[in-house]
């Protein structure tokens, strides 16, 4: 037999392949870096395995409706009753009734195990991050006792790897929803109500998560990326953090960060180590450490950094960073320094 | 034409009614071009020589958007006013929710209170907030008397509120009064 030619020629064979790459990446359920995620990702393929199951019965139910033999009747006429028929469906239907009945206590037992065995990873904790979720973007604090020694930053969330973290989770406008799916499950953060969520990355890598839960205009450019270093790494990137912005080298920086100072800028943002100290907005002491510029909508680099200070409304529409109107010729100093805070 | 065929019309129409619901405004996200709204003369005070002139376009467009006021409202948090203002009720500096205004309570007037700050201890705000937010936070500030329309106002507050939202507020026609401070001297109407 020869099939048919697929409408997507030779090169769509490969398309199967493709659709399995697909599961492992940096923002994949199916590609776990982290016990919770394991766990999670047992249950949805004992769930997908269940459903394809019962979807499985359910063809082939249909499909010998179609092909078995029909018995015909006259128009007006009337099927003589069959017992026999009677009966094997009626038997037919209470299998089916109760197999339906089985197969959800199932999914229910497996639920609630692999739910106790998540409780078992909880409450425990080397880490603590605190995430507040705002219109649009995710403020990262890492509290101390001592206060000169908690960090704040945006967009991106640093974590050991091997070690028990607890996320806890704030919202500061309406309902966000954090969703690391290589590490977890989705959380919700609520306005007035802490939720948390343990996590424990057990490999290195970068992981992307993205707000789970629509919260207006720009919900989909909401993203923020997750790294996972080794303790070494973590604790120098800490200390990194931990310093004042570098004052300015050279007379174009000084330029640069006078502009800064200046301008609407400071209404908003705060750079430690300036008087810049407003903080409804992504702290900026190090903005040129980051991988991405307002929350994930664009890679940092500094030609996107110019584009988001020149319009940030074409980038991300309704986004709560007005355009400014910074002049081109100031624009070039001001994201010289801007990139020059590391 | 049959029955069916006329539901299908009916439904069609009601289908496009709802469409049209949909746009209830413009949202504007940008705001002019740089350097091109600035308040308008300042006018101190509401009597006029003459009959009243038509609202300048650029108030229309900001005090009958609920868009622009509730981002005034955000922005009147953002940018502390209610450190000194507390939320419209007053503190330090004077209470904007009742019906006496020193400067005017035109949205020019509010606009070049904010631009050009009062010399009793309002700052200034010149070149830290941007044309369009600073209108949106003018036209905010008369919502707190309720001097927009009634589905312009914001309903709701993302504080505990301790006076009902602006939306039900009574309207309060605004009249000058306070003690004018020296800079308003010599701007009468
Ligand atoms: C009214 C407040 C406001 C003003 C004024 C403002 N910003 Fe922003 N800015 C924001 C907000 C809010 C965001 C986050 C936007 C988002 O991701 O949705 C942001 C994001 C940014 C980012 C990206 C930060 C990151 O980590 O992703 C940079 C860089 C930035 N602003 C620079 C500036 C500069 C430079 C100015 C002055 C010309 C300025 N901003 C003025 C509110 C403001
Ligand atoms: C440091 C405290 C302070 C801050 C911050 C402040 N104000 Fe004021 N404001 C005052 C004081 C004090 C006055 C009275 C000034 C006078 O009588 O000369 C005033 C006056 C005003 C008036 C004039 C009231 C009238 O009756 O004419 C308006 C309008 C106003 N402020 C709006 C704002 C807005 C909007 C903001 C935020 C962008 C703001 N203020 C921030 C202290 C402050
Ligand atoms: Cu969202």
């Amino acid at each position: 037999m020869r099939w048919p030619p697929a409408p997507w020629g030779r090169k769509g064979r490969v398309l199967p392949i493709l659709v399995l790459a697909a599961c492992s990446g940096p923002q994949s359920m199916l590609d776990p870096a982290g016990g919770q995620a394991a766990r999670i990702g047992v249950m949805g393929w004992i769930l997908l395995a269940g459903c394809a199951f019962v979807y499985a019965v359910v063809l082939l139910w249909l499909l010998w409706a179609l092909a078995r033999r029909h018995r015909w009747v006259e128009p007006g006429g009337v099927l003589p009753p069959q017992a026999g028929v009677e009966r094997r469906l009626t038997n037919g239907l209470v299998a089916w009734v109760v197999g339906t009945v089985l197969i959800l206590f199932a999914f229910v037992a497996a639920s609630y195990a692999v739910d106790k065995s998540l409780t078992h990873l909880a409450n425990r904790e080397e880490v603590v991050v605190e995430v507040e979720g705002k219109q649009w973007w995710w403020t990262v604090r890492y509290p101390d006792d001592d206060p000169s020694r908690s960090i704040t930053t945006a967009n991106e969330i640093h974590l050991p790897v091997g070690v028990p973290v607890r996320v806890k989770l704030k919202a500061a406008d309406v309902i966000h929803s954090l969703w690391i799916p290589n590490l977890h499950g989705k959380m919700d953060l609520i306005p007035g109500r802490d939720n948390e969520l343990f996590l424990t990355a057990d490999r290195e890598g970068i992981f992307r998560g993205q707000c789970a839960e629509f919260c207006g205009l720009q919900h989909a450019h909401m993203a923020l990326d997750v790294i996972v270093h080794s303790r070494a790494a973590f604790d120098a990137w800490k200390e990194a953090q931990l310093a004042p912005a570098p004052a300015p080298a050279d007379e174009a920086l000084a330029r640069g960060q006078a502009l800064f100072l200046t301008s609407a800028c400071t209404m908003c943002h705060g750079i430690r180590g300036t008087p810049a100290s407003a903080s409804v907005a992504p702290d900026l002491t190090h903005l040129a450490s980051r991988r991405s510029i307002a929350a994930g909508a664009l890679p940092y680099n500094r030609g996107n950094l110019a584009g988001w200070i020149a319009d940030p409304q074409r980038i991300k529409p309704g986004n709560h960073m007005p355009l400014v109107g910074v002049p081109p010729s100031d624009l070039q100093a001001l994201v010289a320094y801007l990139d020059s805070l590391k | 034409m049959s029955s069916l065929s006329r539901n299908a019309v009916s439904l069609a129409l009601l289908g496009v009614l709802l469409l049209a619901a949909c746009e209830r405004e413009e949202r504007s996200y940008r705001g002019e071009p740089v350097g091109e709204v600035k308040p308008g003369a300042i006018v101190q005070g509401t009597l006029y020589a003459g009959a009243p002139s038509p609202p300048p376009p650029q108030r229309r467009e900001y005090e009958g958007n609920a868009y622009h006021v509730s981002e005034g409202k955000r922005l009147f948090e953002w940018f502390n006013c209610s450190g000194c203002h507390a939320h419209g009720g007053g503190d330090i500096g004077p209470p904007l929710m009742d019906e006496v205004w020193i400067y005017g309570g035109e949205l020019e007037n509010i606009a070049a209170t904010i631009v050009e700050g009062r010399p009793n201890g309002m700052p200034s705000f010149r070149n830290k907030i941007p044309d369009q937010q600073l209108w949106q936070i003018a036209a905010y500030v008369r919502s707190m008397q309720r001097e927009v329309r009634k589905d312009v106002a914001p309903g709701r507050d993302d504080h505990m509120a301790v006076t009902p939202g602006e939306q039900n507020q009574p309207v309060t026609p605004p009249k000058p009064g306070g003690v004018a401070s020296p800079s308003s001297e010599g701007r009468g109407p």
